[in-house]
């Protein structure tokens, strides 16, 4: 047992001797062990909490045109003589044909979006809006109070804008530009449920207008800005893709075909290459701490000279020494890490809570393993920084030792 | 090498190279010890009896020279075998005493048995060794600060001997002593050498002489 051991013992009073030197030193680890372990699981839970939100929606295709493809001549060359140019900003009708047959029997709806401002009384501001077809309204969006718009001048809104702008069914909004000409003035009928990050079109802080109402106040009639696929079984999504791109995509890339998958992986990685920089930083404080433990070690070695030259004389090898002063360091990284695992539920409990809303994922399994695996880092870098004084005091002379006051 | 010889020195010579120039602490000493001897090594301050000590105690190793202990060239050894050999054939005992401050008196003496077994004495040999010299059970778990002068050096000696070394090296063991307790160390070293131990003491009280059956006036790295 190492707790019989009288080396150990020699380690263990001598942290003891010098108590609070000793916590100052263990302090170091004990903070860089709880920001190590904080910011993984920030970025474990960040990542956990987007890739269950996208899942749920892993079965929505989205068809957006294809741009920049400067397939030859200039790009945006206007007038062509064919009906379908290849390198369009819009989705034409044909196409959203094409795209519901190879969709079969599935939902398949498109959208006009456009950015524009509105006045609402003194209020004024800026927005995206979308234009749906009234009968697909029902099918996608699910309404916290009103109803769905009967006429052209009826809108629905998402919650954050319904918030910041105190606008309840029955509001009026004042949609352009008061400068460049007449504004429309519609109604607000309905209210949306709050439907946080989506593949498909994002409704929180955005006015969702009749397609009727949209083309008349933007035009483009049948230019879709993007056409949407919901798939009843996420088993059949690849082949809907499949078949889409097969069949749009004939010889031009005329449209791009999309689902969650894609919009995970950069989602993911880009949270992953932001955690891992975090992280970085939170190490920083890690190679501190080594600096103090390094120093109180050469302290702890210089202080001993003299009990090292009696150890040595009376027959200790080399080796011993060093193992004495390697444990020493060890016992501090040890209490250091325990001490800052202990803190790092608490502490990331409250950084996960704060930065991601939710500690749905905190017990998980792959955001709770960054305690221990902090601390091992933790204990890890503690025993490093002791290798030298310890090597330094069982090369010590121990005739020179003993000399020493 | 001579019948028991315990201890030679042939032609030791120990330089310590200084920026001023080159100090000869030991000049072609030769030395037997044989096996049951009191020695008593004299001389003044700086004359090289401490080198002596050093390197009979496998401290140190000659510049010159050889050295041979129980029979054994101490030049042809590594530092681990050098310290296995202070560990296994020679016991301490220092003017200061020397106990570690960390360790209860006896763990203090339990130290080298520990270094030499890797394990703890459960024969009660400590405790046994410990009554011989005169610290109790009850002294026993004060650490060296809380002892005076006299338990620290009976310590130091039941520390010395835990091992049953061959070979006993003393560096003035009552200079940090009053005179009374000083005797009382004596008497227990001499009795040590009653006993069969071969003993070397470092010395400068003329009182400790008549103790021993040799005396080697050492000056200037020279032996008288």
């Amino acid at each position: 047992m190492i707790w019989s051991d009288i080396i150990f013992q020699l380690s263990v009073r001598s942290v003891r001797r010098h108590f609070l030197r000793s916590v100052l030193a263990a302090l170091g680890i004990v903070i860089g062990v709880i920001a190590i372990s904080s910011m993984g699981m920030m970025g474990t839970n960040m990542t956990l909490s987007v890739t269950e939100q996208l899942s749920s929606m892993g079965n929505i295709i989205t068809v957006t045109p294809a741009t920049g493809n400067g397939g030859g001549g200039g790009p945006g060359m206007p007038g062509g003589s064919s009906g379908t140019s290849s390198s369009d900003d819009y989705i034409s009708d044909d196409q959203f044909r094409d795209i519901k047959r190879a969709s079969g029997q599935e939902l398949v709806y498109y959208v006009y979006s456009d950015s524009d401002s509105f006045d609402v009384g003194p209020d004024s501001g800026r927005s995206r809006i979308y234009g749906l077809d009234p009968e697909v309204m029902p099918e996608i969006l699910v309404l916290t109070d009103g109803s769905y718009p009967k006429s052209t001048s009826g809108v629905l809104i998402g919650p954050t804008i319904a918030e910041r702008y105190d606008l309840t069914v029955g509001s009026r909004i004042k949609l352009g530009d008061d400068d460049e000409g007449p504004q429309s003035t519609v109604r607000v009928v309905g209210i949306i449920e709050g439907r946080g990050m989506t593949m498909d079109i994002s409704t929180d802080s955005s006015i969702v207008v009749t397609e009727k109402f949209f083309t008349s106040m933007y035009g483009d009639e049948g230019e879709y800005n993007q056409v949407i696929v919901v798939a009843d079984n996420i088993d059949d999504v690849p082949a809907i893709k499949a078949e889409i791109d097969r069949q749009l995509n004939k010889k031009d890339d005329e449209v791009n075909v999309q689902d969650s998958s894609r919009m995970l992986t950069t989602i993911t990685s880009t949270l992953g290459t932001l955690t891992a920089f975090v992280m970085a930083i939170a190490g920083i404080s890690l190679l501190v701490a080594a600096v103090s433990i390094f120093n109180v070690m050469m302290m702890s070695v210089t202080e001993r000279i003299r009990e090292i030259g009696i150890l040595r004389s009376i027959g200790t090898r080399r080796s011993v020494v060093r193992r004495m002063f390697v444990y020493e360091s060890f016992i501090l990284g040890v209490a250091g890490a325990a001490i800052g695992a202990v803190l790092s539920l608490f502490i990331g409990y409250f950084v996960v809570l704060a930065m991601t809303g939710t500690t749905e994922y905190f017990f998980y399994p792959e955001s709770i393993v960054y305690i221990p695996a902090a601390m091992c880092v933790g204990i890890v870098i503690c025993v490093i920084s002791g290798i030298y004084p310890a090597w330094k005091a069982a090369n010590l002379d121990p005739i020179e030792a003993l000399r020493a006051e | 090498m001579k019948d028991n010889a315990v201890i030679e020195l042939k032609d030791v010579t120990k330089v310590y190279p200084l920026p001023a120039g080159d100090v000869i602490a030991l000049d072609r000493v030769s030395i037997t010890i044989k096996e049951g001897e009191f020695v008593a090594i004299m001389g003044p301050s700086g004359s090289g009896k401490s080198t002596l000590l050093n390197q009979v105690g496998c401290l140190d190793v000659p510049t010159s020279g050889s050295l041979f202990i129980t029979g054994k060239d101490v030049g042809e050894m590594n530092d681990d075998e050098l310290t296995d050999l202070r560990l296994e054939k020679i016991g301490y005992i220092f003017q200061k005493f020397n106990l570690i401050p960390l360790l209860t008196a006896y763990e203090n003496v339990e130290y080298p048995y520990i270094m030499k077994h890797k394990c703890h004495d459960t024969d009660g040999i400590v405790t046994a060794l410990l009554n011989e010299v005169g610290i109790d059970e009850a002294l026993a778990t004060h650490t060296p600060p809380e002892l005076s002068g006299g338990q620290q050096q009976r310590v130091a000696i039941a520390r010395a001997l835990i091992n049953d070394p061959k070979i006993l090296l003393c560096d003035e063991p009552t200079g940090n002593l009053d005179s009374k307790t000083g005797t009382q160390i004596m008497e227990m070293i001499k009795a040590l050498h009653n006993q069969g131990r071969t003993v070397i003491m470092v010395t400068h009280d003329p009182k400790n002489l008549d103790y021993a059956e040799r005396t080697i006036t050492i000056t200037d790295g020279r032996i008288k």
